[in-house]
């Protein structure tokens, strides 16, 4: 190390110490991004904002809220809700962005699939999305839990219980996950310590591994463009700016992410104020009732459409039973999107509206996502069930054909 | 253009699913119920018997005060909430305000067949009999003096409070109405009502938020509607009695809505001047770049 002279007490020693200029250079002004993009590109920024939402008003309701069975419902409802200055601002805020984050999640990762920005030297920045996406899912599942509402008890009660399904009941995997025999107030701690503490710390660590896998094969472009970033950003920093394909970080590309921001936050706050009941099922609003099964269980809509695959095939067949079958594929659900860049067997990067076959592949999964969603929260009763079996199947059959369609893409465009 | 053809994608998608899953699906979890009625027309009521409110007070002293208390008019209470609950299954109620809140031809059903009006007939098959016994042998006229002696006691105006006290208290807590005092809490003891309901009828703290406005209405007009085969008994609330009683649910429960509705629209403003502000920026920083 070099001794520094400059006193600690100075803008210069403090530069000299810290190298803040040179660090904002890094990771502002020169940190390179395609111009080529549209509003979807703002999703991160939107995301990151989002969780920020979700950190601030969760700290504010954890000053108040009471982990224990007996006084858990009280303390939000009440507490909170009533007696707090703002408080009931706080939780709708944390309730909606919780369910809002998802939405955000789900049109970042489809503007990944689209665009393919998922291969071909970018499969750690999905990876690393993927397994945000899977963290956030576990962090929504215990929040869920914490205000001891009838919804908390009972989703707690059928996912927990899905540990107990087939041969994994002979491990008493349930009882160890619950840490009794039913969903009680161990089961609420834990998961409340998973909420506040582990869940978000391992979130937190994840954002900057996704960010840092971002910065050596950069960010895609809605052409799916492979640019010379070191020329490209010479041209820019030699006030070629109009020419150049790229752009810096700060202030360029973030300008655009505040605008698009912008109108996120009245759309997300136009929710916290006058339609929250999406996010904060009124079902749980009654206190959690071991001795009353809610007329109808359903999990939040974020989770509908894997929750529906587990629906999906409901009777026996192939010499298994209908329950295992449907716990193979909803396990099968969880993890598959995270092998997606290794399924796609086409060599070059392009948009889907540049792969005909895997175009309709795109949108069909989009559909079956949606018919999923939608059936997952019906009673999976008469032609209901029928369609979510249909629809369950379709998704199997897309992801069985994604290798094959993918391939054919590429063999036709020439490039195998 | 090309941007708004991609936002009008994730909006249509999203508008989709935002359908599917909360309007569509609430409609097939929960089908939609006949308004609430609120004339009654089903009872066997007044019929157009107009009663004398003086011959009423008589037959109301003769046949009613062994059970019931009627504190303005001079009859007190001879048991407390407690002994009454264990005598009667339910605290009896004090009938002062019943001329108010109930409408008269369900009153003058109720009286005649208080299970048949209720329609809770369904709770007392096999022997088992209202806590109140029936009038019918009385003759019209009669039943119809003793409604109009009670709408002459009532009193013309109640707080939103009192309404619900005296027609929903008696079996419901809500608790949220008095945390730390606890005076809101079911007047009948929990093991009576048990036994005489079947089940702890709810604490309805919370029930503005996890029912909402327009299902409370058509269940408390109704109850069998939604639930069918409920122990709650239809309670002939007047629409104004009724709105009161939601009135005061939502006092209680969402006892911040207008603080929400207040703060909703400088929040929004504020965003608003904050949106044009970022685009007008951006539009200065990318008009150096295309």
């Amino acid at each position: 190390m070099a001794l520094i002279k400059e006193s600690f007490f100075s803008i210069d020693g403090l530069e000299k110490r810290l190298a803040g200029k040179k660090f904002w250079k890094v990771m502002m002004t020169e940190y390179w991004i395609p111009k080529d993009i549209n509003f979807l590109w703002a999703m991160g920024v939107v995301l990151a904002t989002t969780f920020a939402l979700l950190i601030v008003s969760g700290i504010f309701l954890m000053m108040y809220y009471k982990p224990d069975t007996a006084l858990a419902f009280d303390s939000v409802n009440y507490t909170i809700m009533q007696e707090v200055a703002y408080g009931w601002l706080f939780r709708h805020m944390h309730g909606v962005a919780a369910s809002v984050i998802f939405l955000i999640i789900y049109i970042h990762m489809f503007t990944g699939i689209y665009y393919g920005s998922y291969k071909k030297g970018r499969e750690m920045i999905w990876i690393s999305g993927m397994l945000l996406f899977m963290t956030f899912s576990a962090a929504g599942f215990s929040g869920y839990m914490l205000p001891w509402g009838q919804m908390s008890y009972w989703a707690a009660a059928v996912i927990t219980n899905l540990f107990a399904g087939g041969s994994l009941e002979a491990w008493g995997l349930v009882e160890w996950i619950r840490g009794g025999f039913a969903v009680n107030d161990a089961t609420l701690t834990r998961f409340f310590m998973l909420h506040v503490f582990l869940l978000p710390l391992v979130i937190i660590k994840i954002i900057v591994i996704h960010f840092y896998t971002l910065r050596i094969p950069h960010v895609n472009n809605q052409d799916s463009d492979d640019i010379d970033y070191d020329a490209e950003a010479e041209k820019y920093l030699a006030g070629n700016k109009k020419e150049a394909k790229v752009i810096p970080f700060w202030p360029v590309f973030l300008s655009k992410d505040f605008a698009v921001l912008g109108i996120f936050l009245i759309f997300y706050f136009y929710l916290v104020f006058f339609n929250y009941n999406f996010a904060m099922d009124p079902v749980n609003f009654d206190p959690a009732n071991a001795m009353v099964t809610p007329a109808h269980i359903y999990p939040e809509w974020y989770f509908l459409w894997s929750y529906e695959t587990l629906r999906g095939p409901f009777f026996d067949m192939f010499g298994m039973k209908a329950g295992d079958i449907g716990l193979i594929i909803f396990g099968l659900a969880q993890v598959i999107f995270l092998v997606f860049p290794f399924l796609d067997k086409d060599p070059d990067v392009l948009p889907a509206h540049k792969r005909p076959r895997f175009f309709i592949w795109f949108w069909i999964m989009i559909v079956d996502l949606l018919v999923l969603s939608v059936y997952g929260k019906l009673p999976p009763t008469g032609a209901n069930a029928w369609v979510g079996f249909y629809a369950t199947a379709v998704f199997l059959l897309l992801w069985i054909s994604l290798p094959f369609i993918t391939k054919a893409d590429a063999k036709s465009r020439g490039a195998l | 253009m090309r941007e708004l053809k991609i936002l009008a994608v994730v909006v249509f998608f999203t508008a989709a699913l935002y359908w599917g899953v909360e309007p569509y699906a609430h409609s097939v979890l929960h089908p939609h119920v006949e308004d609430a009625e609120y004339e009654f027309k089903d009872v066997d009521g007044l019929k157009g018997t107009k009663g004398d409110a003086t011959k009423g007070a008589e037959l109301v002293a003769a046949n009613c005060t062994a059970c019931h208390s009627i504190e303005k008019a001079g009859f007190p209470a001879i048991m407390d909430n407690a002994s009454a609950g264990a005598s009667y299954g339910v605290v009896p109620p004090d009938l002062s305000s019943a001329g108010h809140l109930y409408d008269a031809n369900f009153l003058a059903a109720f009286i005649k067949d208080p299970a048949k009006a209720t329609k809770t007939t369904h709770k007392y098959e096999g022997g088992a009999t209202h806590p109140m016994p029936g009038y019918a042998w009385m003759q019209p006229q009669e039943v119809a003096d003793m409604v109009a002696y009670l709408q002459s006691i009532a009193p013309k105006q109640m707080s939103n409070k009192e309404v619900f006290v005296d027609a929903c208290q008696r079996c419901h807590s809500i608790k949220y109405g008095d945390f730390y005092g606890g005076t809101m809490a079911a007047k009948t003891p929990d093991e009576n009502i048990k036994t005489y309901m079947g089940v702890i009828p709810p604490d309805l703290s919370q029930y503005i938020r996890s029912r909402g406005a327009s299902y409370l209405h058509t269940f408390i007009n109704d109850p069998q509607k939604h639930l069918e085969g409920t122990a709650m008994p239809r309670v002939g609330l007047t629409k104004a009695s009724e709105d009161q009683v939601i009135a005061y649910m939502t006092e209680v429960g969402d006892s911040k809505k207008p603080e929400r509705e207040a703060l909703a629209g400088p929040f929004l403003g504020y965003l608003v001047i904050f949106a044009i502000f970022a685009w007008l920026w951006k539009a200065k920083i990318w008009r150096e770049v295309h």
